[in-house]
């Protein structure tokens, strides 16, 4: 489904803040892979993730989503495969329209837009339903505007939206670090049911080891801008947080120096 | 009171002017400086095609398409040249005064003698009345068509470019392209509203533009604090009723005897303490939290 091959990636080239980002990284994502993904701060996660979606180009290699090579193409136009939720639940939806138009825009996802009614009532009872299977009692509130919803509402919704069009990828990134305890785990879970009723390809990054392997059926660990740990399956089902640390510290010949991947 | 319709018809006529500022500075969350230079515009291209003999009808299209153009030309700087909004429209805005003496040949056009748009229908009623009876028509077909384009999936999708770029590329929209429609919807109507104002006045001036950006400015922040902003619908209808409020309230300080050189000085004091607003709303609220404690 999606084809990474030899990416790399070095940020401000040539100056005093260059910064090989990614290096030389190749991935292969089959139809139905739900892969998490850990790595310390600055180890390219959010870049591997970002060159996906398109919010820049990559130096070399190619990128690959159902056949179709979007190496070159823009964010804009890779959206037609992708839906992503970012980390600020400021980010996936815009506060001074309704819920309802958000969803519209969302549902013409990858399609040329026309001079249709953008939110026509026929399509009503759908965001209805849709919205109920959050359970946040959001499919009263079609017309509030998205602003003012909390935080854990919001990127619910986003990740509603991120699906409604069918995407060939899902791209979460850290997509519930900036909620409470009690409210992240409600989004994964809801995460978690969509993925796994429709079967959508996925990459999620977490910062959470025990996220990381609680959920999905594949892990992958980065570090440097390398991919340094890809465990699959029954292997990953086994696997404990103590056993990632010590993965990690073969992988990279280094121990683990983040505070934060530590502490979750 | 003798002065009560032509300042509401003023109102009106400016009132589309100020419904395309608020595209920019609202939906959009850009300051367009354009405006300063695609107003005049409009009046320049309308009164040379009156005095060349166009129908008022046509020399107002016409105009309208010339601003849209101008909107073209500062999206085109700012998206794909990637020169800040703000330069953009000052660029657009300079370039559009050479572009408007070249239009009028000269630096003033007297439209005195010509029928314009006020005076073409055969309905019996005096100028005041005709004048109001227009810009009323006008600013409800305006009204209209945006209501309309703003609700439909191309305008949702600017809207939303307005509120959150990275959200609406995400959803596969191209957000040069919406910012360059936006600008060039705002510039049509600021033509439009350029084009009525010189046949109202009776002329066209290459500097009649100076200060639009601050009129358009008040009429939307006084139309916003005084008929709220609830819905797309009521925005527009703020908007309008601003403008129509402003120009009361410069008649009256006209009235009660300040200089009208002075007018853009009180204009600019009036945006600017609007603007500062929520800051002083805010510092206010703080006050009253320590208070209380």
């Amino acid at each position: 489904m999606l084809r990474v091959e030899n990416i790399s990636k070095t940020f401000n080239p040539g100056t005093i803040t260059e910064k090989s980002a990614l290096n030389d990284v190749s991935l292969h994502l089959l139809p139905g892979d739900f892969v998490t993904v850990i790595g310390g701060n600055g180890a390219g996660k959010s870049t591997l993730m970002n060159s996906i979606a398109g919010t820049f180009i990559v130096d070399t290699g190619k990128i690959i989503i159902d056949g179709n090579d979007i190496t070159k193409w823009p964010e804009h136009k890779r959206a037609k495969f992708i839906g992503r939720v970012f980390q600020d639940p400021m980010m996936g939806t815009a506060a001074g329209m309704m819920i309802e138009e958000n969803l519209a825009i969302a549902s013409r996802r990858g399609k040329a837009l026309s001079f249709r009614w953008s939110a026509p009532k026929s399509e009503r009872e759908n965001f209805r339903v849709l919205l109920k299977s959050l359970n946040l009692g959001l499919e009263d509130r079609l017309e509030s505007k998205v602003g003012l919803l909390s935080g854990g509402q919001r990127q619910a919704l986003t990740l509603l939206m991120a699906t409604m069009a069918n995407p060939k990828l899902l791209l979460l990134d850290e997509h519930t670090a900036a909620l409470d305890p009690k409210t992240a785990e409600k989004v994964l879970a809801i995460t978690d049911n969509i993925i796994s009723s429709r079967k959508l390809t996925t990459l999620m990054i977490t910062h959470n080891m025990r996220d990381a392997l609680r959920f999905g059926n594949r892990l992958i660990m980065m570090y440097n801008g390398k991919i340094i740990v890809d465990v699959n399956g029954d292997a990953k089902k086994n696997l404990e947080v103590q056993d990632l640390l010590e993965m990690f510290e073969k992988a990279s010949g280094n121990e683990i120096d983040s505070d934060r991947m530590l502490l979750n | 009171m003798d002065l009560i319709i032509p300042t509401i018809s003023q109102g009106l006529l400016w009132s589309v002017m100020s419904i395309g500022v608020y595209l920019t500075f609202r939906v959009l969350d850009i300051a367009d400086l354009t405006v300063e230079g695609s107003f005049p515009l409009g009046g320049a291209v309308a009164a040379a095609l009156l005095t060349a003999g166009y129908n008022p009808i046509t020399a107002i299209l016409i105009a309208c398409v010339a601003g849209m153009l101008s909107g073209v030309v500062t999206g085109f700087l700012h998206t794909k040249l990637k020169i800040p909004a703000l330069l953009a429209g000052i660029l657009s805005m300079i370039a559009l005064y050479s572009v408007n003496l070249r239009i009028m040949g000269k630096a003033n056009l007297s439209l005195l003698q010509l029928d314009t748009i006020f005076t073409i229908f055969p309905i019996p009623l005096d100028n005041q009345m005709m004048v109001l009876l227009v810009g009323f028509v006008i600013v409800l077909v305006v009204g209209i068509i945006n209501y309309w384009f703003f609700g439909t999936e191309i305008g949702a999708a600017i809207r939303a470019t307005g509120f959150n770029q990275h959200m609406i590329r995400a959803n596969g929209v191209n957000t040069n392209t919406t910012i360059i429609l936006g600008l060039l919807m705002s510039n049509g109507l600021v033509a439009v509203s350029g084009a009525l104002v010189a046949q109202s006045n009776g002329f066209a001036d290459v500097g009649m533009g100076v200060g639009t950006i601050v009129i358009g400015l008040a009429s939307v922040i006084i139309g916003e604090v005084l008929f709220g902003t609830k819905s797309f619908r009521n925005c527009l209808i703020s908007v309008v009723l601003g403008s129509i409020v402003y120009r009361i309230v410069i008649a009256i300080v006209l009235q009660i005897g300040m200089p009208p050189n002075d007018l853009k000085l009180f204009t600019a004091v009036l945006v600017t303490l609007a603007l500062s607003m929520p800051l002083f709303k805010a510092k206010l609220n703080d006050k009253r939290r320590r208070m209380a404690r």
